[in-house]
């Protein structure tokens, strides 16, 4: 288990490091002086001779991704072309806005997917069931902007029930604030989360160990909680794990079409002024956080089944 | 098992016998040879002039005039969004066949050549793998600025890592595999190999991965052009009519009513298509349950 995890952490920083350096490289393939570039066509000769020093654009290209990693090591990444701020301040200061959204949009959507994916494997060909199939189908064929764009019209156009702009003043303003953005972000995962646990678990009940507790005497609810529901949501971590990246990419529309703070908004706003040390800096943090639970929930699912530990 | 045994039935009739016992998958080819219709007849079909302005009234609920009703500036929603289709479909083909072409080069590249170069490719392939969409997306539109190409050049890398990956497996399994043993033993050359064997059993999985990923690049342009990262006005894309619509929601619910309907039918129409077409070429990968 330990050579397991060391071998996956160092795979994982290994990929955070080619990402990095494809984004960097990214500026160079293109024709044309990425001082220019980043700072658009008002710069001023001196802006852009200044930008070229602070990114270390006037050195050979290996230096500079060399430079911008020993740079990361430090903490430092970079300053923000148009205020002089530490990029690293700027992102950091919007990610927790970004992180409460997907988690609370995850937890509520894991947490209704698994009670219905398991409920409609425990009572299969039910009108329950089949109605959770059609919703499943149903929300899973609309991206999340779509869905929040017809939030904000039902909730807060037609009915005025919620708000639907800003990220609220204060804890119980702000909680409500996150009811429409994390209902848009986790409705289609309630249907991705069912259909997978559904899946499992109708697999997971016909395997030896289950029948094998029946033949025990074991009762029921606790066959199912402890033998079956254990092993039948692993698939859903795996899936979730990998979809932390569709989470990032759900956060920017809703950010944007919420006028919430967070790094999705930060990247729009920087991606219109074309500030690539934010840019690449917003990326960089997107990144690392979705290699990190891609590899969390690898270790989780490891842990978790019995039979997978003893592979490794 | 007395299958083997039994003349092997016709692609047509294959297909014809899942599609009947399948109302889903009837469903899609219905709704995708819909979709596909109207955006290649888009030109002869639109009522009005999808760019002209002010050919009805603001912002106007739909009549018999204007199906779909009209935008802020008096624009035919119902000619834009058959419009938006066209492109759509553009960006969908054009970053499809690129991405599929890239990802079986790299997948046999991976899969046929030395094991250094299988790690390396492999390594760059979870790189990209690991940047969300949208926020590769705007990396790239800030370095060489939004437009329909900067759309499907973004679709096209971060879809190749999944082409190339199921390429290089099937590859790996295939390289073993006792009848190319058995014709490079009789001395078949590499070409030949490639072309009669390799090819022909990694194209099918490749097909059906394609048109299942149809509704994500559809939803990653309207998405990008909805940010004003993609496709620009005054073009009429799915995502532009929604941004519009966006901007005065609380006016009308047409325009994003408009935009958002063939967005869910595209995604509806390729996804039971997909998996009908599943059926049809590999019965073995149908899901029981």
């Amino acid at each position: 288990m330990l050579f397991y995890t060391a071998q996956r952490l160092v795979l994982s920083v290994v990929i955070v490091m080619v990402a990095v350096s494809i984004l960097t490289l990214m500026l160079h393939v293109v024709p044309g002086d990425p001082a220019v570039m980043i700072l658009g066509p008002r710069a001023t000769p001196e802006l852009i001779e200044r930008t070229r020093e602070a990114m270390g654009l006037d050195r050979p290209l290996p230096v500079q991704i060399l430079m911008f990693f020993a740079n990361i090591l430090r903490g430092d990444l970079g300053e923000d072309v148009f205020t002089g701020r530490a990029v690293s301040q700027i992102v950091f200061e919007q990610l927790p806005y970004t992180m409460i959204l997907i988690s609370v949009a995850i937890l509520w959507s894991a947490a209704c997917g698994i009670a219905l994916g398991a409920y409609s494997a425990l009572r299969r060909n039910t009108w329950l069931d089949t109605l959770s199939g059609v919703v499943s189908v149903g929300t899973i064929s609309i991206p999340a902007f779509v869905m929040a764009l017809y939030s904000v019209l039902i909730f807060a156009v037609w009915l005025g029930w919620l708000p639907a702009i800003g990220a609220g003043d204060g804890f119980l303003d702000g909680i409500v604030h996150l009811i429409l953005p994390a209902f848009a972000i986790g409705v289609a995962w309630v249907g991705y989360i069912a259909r997978i646990v559904r899946a499992s678990m109708l697999e997971v009940m016909t395997q030896p160990h289950v029948r094998m507790a029946r033949a025990f005497g074991l009762p029921d609810r606790r066959i199912t909680r402890s033998h079956i529901l254990k092993i039948a949501v692993l698939p859903a971590v795996t899936l979730i794990g990998t979809g932390v990246a569709h989470l990032f990419s759900a956060a920017v529309f809703v950010e944007v079409i919420f006028a919430r703070p967070g790094i999705g908004a930060l990247l729009v706003g920087a991606v219109n002024e074309r500030n690539y040390p934010i840019v690449l800096g917003a990326v960089l943090i997107t990144t690392c956080i979705i290699v990190l639970a891609t590899l969390i929930s690898d270790l989780v699912v490891a842990l978790l089944d019995p039979r997978q530990r003893e592979d490794i | 098992m007395s299958d083997a045994a039994l003349p092997e039935p016709t692609l047509l009739a294959r297909s014809l016998r899942v599609l009947s016992g399948n109302r889903t998958g009837a469903i899609g080819v219905v709704l995708v040879a819909l979709i596909v219709g109207s955006a290649l007849l888009a030109p002869w079909i639109v009522p009005y002039d999808p760019a002209a302005i002010m050919v009805g009234p603001r912002m106007a609920p739909p009549s018999a005039d204007h199906w779909l009703g009209t935008d802020n500036i008096g624009r035919d929603i119902f000619s834009r969004v058959i419009a938006g289709g066209r492109i759509a479909m553009l960006v969908a083909a054009a970053s499809l066949s690129a991405a599929l072409t890239a990802g079986l080069a790299l997948g046999l590249i991976a899969g046929l050549g030395p094991r250094w170069l299988d790690n390396l490719l492999l390594l760059v392939l979870d790189a990209v793998r690991s940047f969300p969409v949208i926020v590769f997306g705007l990396a790239v539109d800030t370095i060489i600025g939004p437009s329909l190409f900067t759309v499907v050049l973004v679709v096209t890398i971060t879809s190749v890592p999944i082409y190339a990956r199921i390429v290089r497996t099937q590859t790996l399994a295939l390289k073993n595999a006792e009848f190319i043993l058995a014709e490079r033993a009789m001395g078949v050359g590499m070409p030949r190999l490639l072309f009669v064997h390799v090819l022909p059993n990694v194209l099918g999985p490749l097909l059906i991965l394609a048109s299942m990923d149809v509704p994500l690049v559809i939803a990653t342009e309207a998405g990008l052009s909805f940010l004003g990262m993609g496709v620009r006005p005054p073009t009429p894309s799915w995502g532009v009519i929604l941004n519009d619509g966006y901007n005065f929601i609380r006016n009308s619910p047409w325009p994003v009513i408009g935009g958002s309907v063939p967005i869910i039918l595209v995604t509806l129409g390729f996804t039971f298509m997909g998996e009908a077409l599943r059926d049809i070429f590999d019965p073995k990968l149908r899901k029981g349950g």
